[in-house]
């Protein structure tokens, strides 16, 4: 380890020399992860950049032809582009939204003192741990039309959906892919926003018993705003998990009826289609995307959050 | 990004451990409507679980009438799975992987979570921000151009050009999980350690290093699960069953010869690699709950 190599003369006593050997140490000690991060991540994309402006493939290895934006202008001009733009953000709002809605209550849940409230806590994480290929079997098979949970259970009770389809129609099939995201990464969610409600202090709420609020009125008008960093940060975790979406249509849908995601449209046209160039477009055109929304969340959270540690001051 | 995370409000106190007392007063009974909403997530987190279990228990006409409880329940599934090269290959293949990964992850970003954390620094919130910024990227960005420059240098369909580009995600992960367990190991101890003669990376190495024993166990767990979760990457850089993990190889399971849905099959290669992620968060619960909202929270 290279690092060992710090002379060791630079002693405590002259604080200014530590500074020096502390930022120079500092510098060594991170040096690694960056090199690593910049050449695994930055020279890609660049070569993902590249590879966009050319049409190649590897059908015919090594014929490669510079064609500007082409790749581009093609994909943007494609309904499938915007298909699976459109899909991708229906799926990312509403399993986003359901997390949030279903993480705050069950981080509610979580805060409140009763008997079985350890147990409450690792059955909620559970699902957490399971692999999101495995998850979307479960659903799968839980969806399968006669043999599945839900389509016997549905039939049973004499209700609509039992002899549906579910994978194979469009409004059903996203509908399953959701419901698998929600029940895989709540847990998530909950955490996050479990650890911003324990910080709001006892006085604020006995402050407010005093002055004689409801219950409810004390939710909407105490506990939520104090609490909306951690939801802001919840969501913009998980809206850009959600973005980037593949697994779950992947395995679920394969993509069909209208399921498929940015990601998984990069995925076809680079591995199944064959087409490098166009494929290396369609994942410059997903990651701007992403990297748009994760600007617009620090704009517009990123402001509400510093007000509310003001608030908090 | 980072700044958002470093002046989160709640950053301080979120240890999730010192939860006031006060939530504990009076309310040991809850209204029975809370009592309902308790036994709906129970049920929401565990019935697919069953399902998943029940349908790995069954055969022929017991899974194709989706019977709910197995009339005859039979482990055949569970042999045929295990009979399977494909799936031991892909097990050990994951099984490597994941921990290659995970070392590395954790050897690397312990270095740089300790230097951002403790040290001084020049540009320290734009390292941070970088760092952060590669968790943001979707795979399918790293994984097409990959799959060229694997191609061409011989690293496509192979472990190690698995091992690289995991590494990428795991690493801002491990650092940001593990720079904020070291913010909380008292800076007297290190100040103690130079008083005595030791240079920062001695004072690290040790007295920091051992003291976050416990932060590292829960960074290799999240890294871990990350790391053996991940999909995208492992199904566009592999082709064979050689380097296939076993989130590829169980996308796809064929199952047996047989005619019948290989649902049965699929279901029990899924409990198979499940029961050891299971019993992980059951034995770390607490480790896991500390991990996920100190590297989300706190930054």
């Amino acid at each position: 380890m290279a690092i060992k190599t710090i002379p060791a003369s630079r002693g405590p006593a002259k604080t200014s020399g530590r500074d020096r050997a502390e930022r120079k140490l500092a510098f060594r000690m991170t040096a690694p992860s960056l090199v690593i991060m910049a050449l695994v991540a930055a020279v890609p994309i660049g070569y993902a950049i590249w590879l966009s402006l050319n049409q190649y493939s590897v059908r015919t290895a090594g014929l490669s032809r510079f064609v500007g934006l082409e790749n581009y202008i093609n994909a943007l001009a494609s309904q499938e582009w915007w298909a699976a733009f459109g899909q991708t953000f229906l799926f990312a709002g509403l399993s986003v939204s359901l997390e949030l809605v279903l993480g705050t209550a069950m981080a509610l849940l979580l805060n409140l003192a009763f008997k079985g409230r350890a147990v409450l806590r690792t059955v909620v994480l559970l699902p957490y741990a399971i692999i999101t290929v495995v998850s979307a079997i479960t659903w799968q098979t839980m969806f399968q039309p006669n043999m599945g949970l839900v389509t016997n259970v549905l039939s049973a009770l004499g209700l609509p959906g039992g002899d549906v389809v579910w994978l194979g129609e469009h409004g059903y099939a996203m509908a399953v892919i959701v419901m698998a995201d929600v029940w895989k990464t709540t847990p998530f969610a909950a955490l996050i926003i479990l650890a911003g409600l324990q910080v709001i202090s006892a006085e604020t709420y006995e402050a407010a018993e005093l002055d004689g609020a409801s219950k409810w009125q004390t939710f909407v008008n105490i506990t939520l705003p104090l609490l909306r960093p951690a939801i802001v940060l919840a969501a913009i975790f998980r809206t850009m998990d959600a973005l980037r979406v593949f697994d779950l249509p992947f395995v679920l849908t394969r993509g069909a009826n209208g399921t498929e995601s940015m990601s998984m449209l990069a995925y076809t046209q680079l591995r199944e289609n064959r087409l490098v160039g166009e494929g290396s477009a369609l994942s410059i055109l997903t990651f701007l995307t992403v990297m748009v929304v994760s600007v617009i969340y620090v704009r517009f959270a990123g402001g509400n959050i510093r007000d509310v540690a003001k608030e908090e001051q | 990004m980072s700044t958002l995370i470093a002046e989160r409000p709640t950053a301080e106190l979120t240890t999730g451990r010192k939860a006031p007392k006060r939530r504990l007063r009076g309310e040991s009974k809850l209204h029975p409507l809370v009592w309902v909403f308790v036994v709906a997530v129970m049920a929401f987190s565990l019935i697919p679980f069953y399902w998943l279990v029940n349908t790995s228990l069954k055969k022929g006409a017991s899974l194709s009438q989706g019977e709910l409880f197995p009339s005859q329940p039979t482990l055949e599934n569970y042999l045929v799975v295990f009979q399977n090269p494909e799936f031991l290959l892909a097990l050990r293949n994951s099984v490597i992987i994941a921990v290659v990964t995970t070392t590395v992850a954790l050897v690397f970003a312990s270095f740089a979570a300790y230097a951002l954390a403790r040290l001084k620094m020049r540009r320290k919130a734009m390292i941070l921000t970088l760092i952060l910024s590669v968790t943001t990227f979707p795979a399918i960005a790293i994984a097409a151009p990959m799959f060229s420059i694997w191609r061409e240098i011989g690293l496509y369909d192979t472990l190690l050009g698995l091992i690289i580009p995991k590494l990428t995600f795991a690493l801002p992960l491990a650092i940001y999980t593990l720079t904020s367990f070291f913010k909380e190991i008292p800076r007297e101890l290190e100040e103690s350690a130079y008083m005595d003669g030791a240079t920062p990376f001695v004072a690290f190495r040790k007295v920091i290093l051992p003291l976050a024993v416990p932060g590292l166990a829960t960074t290799a767990i999240l890294v871990f699960i990350s790391v053996w979760n991940e999909f995208l990457l492992a199904v566009t850089l592999t082709t064979s069953p050689e380097a296939r993990p076993v989130p590829v190889a169980i996308a796809f399971f064929s199952g047996t010869s047989e005619f019948d849905q290989p649902l049965g099959t699929i279901s029990a290669a899924s409990v198979i690699i499940t029961v050891p992620l299971v019993i992980l968060v059951l034995v770390c619960q607490k480790r896991i709950v500390s991990g996920m909202t100190a590297g989300a929270v706190k930054g």
